[in-house]
């Protein structure tokens, strides 16, 4: 224990003195890092940030350092993100090589592979995005239909995807092609990892109901894989696609279970924008507060479940049933949060640009919108919770 | 603050669930019932939860008690609550044992601690009046001084196991008004004392209740339970750690009756398959799932939250019986809609865990109580 405060001292001290003060406070840049070959940093400093996280491994904290990441014990990568909470400073870098193929890599890939490809999203060079869902296959993954022909020492691939996230911002996709179109739909399908450069790859951006256009359709036009950058076997990719989308739920989970973060909380924002609720005491509209209640206890009790999962891995104990009940409520409570964020708003919570409104409150516009996304992305509620019922219940088809 | 079992946490969950299954299984209950037993509950068996440490666990060690915490106690309470056991755990333990554990002298403690932990003795608050509703500083009795003596009068409604206990422990206004947290004192009034009215109430979940009047009941200044006017905040306190405790319970009833609902869902056939088949139903059992799972986080960390003496002691319990009460009336009446008429009878046991339900939930504070002091402790 004394060791962690130890760490947790030094990490505060290193944290405090190398992040640099335009990245803090009321002006820093609002515009996440995500990295990558195409990346423009909103400011210059958020370069000088993720360099200086990633030589420290503060980007991936707990990956191996021999693959660029920090070597921490989960309690010392616990402390570190506290302390950054506490800081308040901004994540140096975000994404999918971050969040699902890294993991998924550590589990699944070559030394080779894992050398070739983790200390570039370590260092925020590479940008990933996910190539799963295609016209026909969404909820039902396994129908997907891209097709990989084997051509001795490649793979040509031929075929689309869509609702690509940022597929015209990545560098490279992890995509599930299918490779023995007898087999059943389970067992033909092949984990690829794919340049997006390479001919015959190609984007076409969506425009999204809250405006912004970050998801794509991918199309494959004789394009050529390499087979050294299949993930584990051949035809066994549906094994590797569930391990990732078990990173990509605990990643969703994870990003709204925090709550609040350093942001206003709800109740501060309602003193914001009901009339007479300046003053400290009860909020005078007893509807809302008791709705605000509704959320921050909800939010608390999720917080408290994932505190038990982690508790539990901690002691070393398989993960228990719990686990699979964090997308759907994750997701549904930060629904619940926007929808709340917006009734505070009240008429202020309408703006969509220009003049009249606080940038805050725009802000709060489109998050409202795409957190309606959050339910259908990444195996919608329903699949959730049909996986529940079935896995967890034992209920029959 | 830990969320996990350690080795010997486990082992008292799983003594404590064999001993409920074969010991004390929802049969039980309606034996009681049927035969208007005057008793409530079964003393003999009381005497073997004594024998097996578990009346003890939260009482010192001088007292005869094992000196563990509320994070142990909830794992008995918790399998208890599984078969709808109805001995006195909340009235003598927590309620009375608690408040004399917390605040009674020494001699006050010798005379009755001892016999709380070995089982011979039962203990009942009283502390909620006609008015009260949920308001703690709403007593419903007043307490005036005459010489070294103080006298009672007044009434309390819902006395939890009051009926049989061998001493109440009464909270009155000493001074002030109604509603304030100051001016509220606590007696220890022996059963059989003058002027002291006791009636048995029949409730819906067949728990024992008593309504009491006190007329001019007399008790001496030895009989004063801490400081007087000072037992307003003490009284919070431990109505909080039994309030713990009765979560732990509701989690057990709502697992039980989810298991049971489960069961349902394999077995009973319609239109040539199992219900559990039907995605309407599927989906509902997935929701119950989760808010039994989130139920078991906030319990287990409101009781180590008690065991630590945490600064947001008073949320995560408010919290936690939010939690645990609308979680156990809605898995309770999602059971009795997904067995169909037969959990409309009496025959099937999930009516039993419904009447709990409700009764748990409109006890120590509704959830719109408790949502309302979330709310005031947060500062809106
Ligand atoms: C913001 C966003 C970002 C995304 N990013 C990516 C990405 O980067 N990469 C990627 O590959 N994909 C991505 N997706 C796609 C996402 O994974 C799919 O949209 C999702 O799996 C649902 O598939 P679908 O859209 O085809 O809907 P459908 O499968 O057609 O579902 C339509 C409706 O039917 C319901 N339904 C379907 N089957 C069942 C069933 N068996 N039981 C009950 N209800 C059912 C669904 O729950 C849903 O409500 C993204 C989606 C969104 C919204």
């Amino acid at each position: 224990m004394a060791d962690l405060e130890t760490f947790r001292g030094e990490t505060r001290a290193w944290l405090d003195a190398q992040c640099p003060s335009t990245l803090r406070g009321q002006d820093a840049p609002v515009a996440a890092v995500w990295g990558g070959r195409k990346w423009q940093p909103a400011h210059p400093d958020q370069r000088v940030w993720l360099e200086r996280c990633a030589e420290r491994g503060f980007t991936a904290p707990t990956w191996p350092k021999e693959f660029g990441g920090g070597g921490l014990s989960k309690d010392e990568a616990k402390i570190l993100a506290q302390e950054m909470r506490a800081l308040r400073l901004p994540p140096p870098l975000l994404g999918f090589g971050l969040t699902m193929i890294g993991p998924t890599l550590l589990q699944y890939g070559t030394d080779d592979q894992k050398r070739e490809h983790l200390p570039p999203i370590c260092r925020g060079e590479i940008r990933w995005c996910q190539g799963y869902s295609e016209p026909g296959a969404g909820s039902d993954l396994a129908g997907l239909q891209t097709r990989a022909e084997d051509c001795g020492d490649h793979y040509l691939l031929n075929g689309s995807k869509i609702w690509t996230s940022d597929a015209d911002q990545a560098d490279w996709i992890f995509a599930l092609v299918r490779t023995d179109p007898e087999a059943k739909k389970q067992e033909g399908i092949t984990f690829l990892l794919l340049d997006m450069e390479t001919p015959g790859v190609s984007v076409s951006p969506i425009q999204l109901i809250s405006g912004a256009s970050p998801f794509c359709e991918t199309y494959f036009e004789n394009a050529k894989a390499l087979k050294k950058d299949v993930v584990f076997k051949v035809n066994a990719g549906w094994t590797v696609a569930k391990a990732l989308l078990g990173h990509e739920r605990t990643m969703v989970a994870e990003a709204f279970g925090s709550g609040e973060g350093s942001r206003a909380t709800l109740a501060e924002r309602a003193r914001r924008y009901l009339p007479g609720a300046e003053a400290a005491g009860p909020l005078p509209d007893a509807t809302l507060r008791d709705r605000i209640v509704q959320v921050e206890m909800d939010t608390r009790s999720f917080a408290l479940t994932m505190q038990r999962s982690r508790d539990a891995a901690k002691a070393g104990q398989q993960p228990g049933p719990e686990s699979s009940i964090f997308k759907v409520v994750g997701t549904e409570l930060n629904q619940r949060r926007q929808e709340l964020l917006m009734d505070i708003a009240g008429p202020q919570g309408l703006g969509w640009e220009g003049e009249g409104f606080e940038s805050d409150e725009l802000d709060l516009t489109r998050s409202w919108l795409r957190s309606r996304g959050n339910t259908i992305e990444g195996g919608t509620s329903e699949i959730q919770r049909n996986v529940i019922a079935k896995r967890v219940l034992g209920l029959p088809d | 603050m830990e969320l996990i079992l350690t080795e010997d946490q486990e082992l008292i969950a799983k003594t404590a669930a064999d001993f409920a299954a074969e010991r004390s299984p929802v049969a039980r209950v309606r034996e009681l019932r049927d035969g208007r037993d005057a008793t409530g509950f079964s003393r003999d068996l009381w005497k073997e939860m004594a024998d097996l440490g578990w009346v003890g666990i939260p009482f010192a060690e001088a007292h005869g008690g094992a000196d563990l915490g509320l994070a142990e106690l909830a794992l008995v309470l918790e399998a208890l609550g599984r078969t709808l056991a109805p001995e006195p755990f909340l009235s003598t333990v927590l309620l009375g044992g608690g408040a004399l554990a917390a605040q009674g002298s020494a001699e006050q403690q010798e005379q009755w601690l001892p016999g709380v932990v070995s089982g011979d003795k039962l203990l009942a608050l009283a502390y909620q009046g006609p008015e009260s509703r949920y308001d703690l500083a709403v007593t419903g009795a007043t307490a005036r001084r005459e010489g070294d003596e103080w006298v009672l009068d007044g009434e309390k409604i819902q006395v939890l196991d009051g009926h049989v206990a061998d001493a109440l422990l009464v909270s009155a206004r000493s001074s002030g008004s109604e509603g304030e947290t100051e001016g509220i004192s606590l007696f220890l009034v022996p059963k059989d004392r003058a002027g002291l009215e006791i009636v048995r109430q029949i409730r819906v979940d067949h728990r024992n209740a008593a309504g009491v009047r006190l007329s001019g009941v007399r008790v001496g200044a030895d009989e004063v339970l801490g400081a007087i006017d000072g037992a307003g905040a003490i009284l919070e306190q431990v109505v909080d750690r039994a309030t713990v405790g009765l979560c732990a319970e509701m989690l057990g009833g709502m697992q039980q009756a989810f298991d049971l609902t489960l069961e349902h869902l394999k077995s009973r056939e319609q239109f040539g398959e199992v219900i559990g088949t039907f995605q309407a139903l599927k989906h509902r059992a997935a929701d119950i799932f989760i808010e039994i799972e989130l139920a078991r986080s906030v319990v287990m960390a409101a009781a180590r939250a008690a065991d630590e003496g945490a600064s947001d002691l008073r949320q995560l319990v408010s919290l936690a019986k939010v939690r645990c009460g609308d979680a156990y009336v809605h898995v309770t009446n999602e059971g009795v809609q997904m067995y169909g008429g037969v959990g409309m009878t009496d025959e099937y046991d999930i009516g039993f865990y419904m009447k709990r339900a409700r009764a748990a939930q409109l006890t120590f504070g509704d959830s719109s109580h408790h949502r309302d002091r979330w709310a005031k402790l947060g500062g809106y």
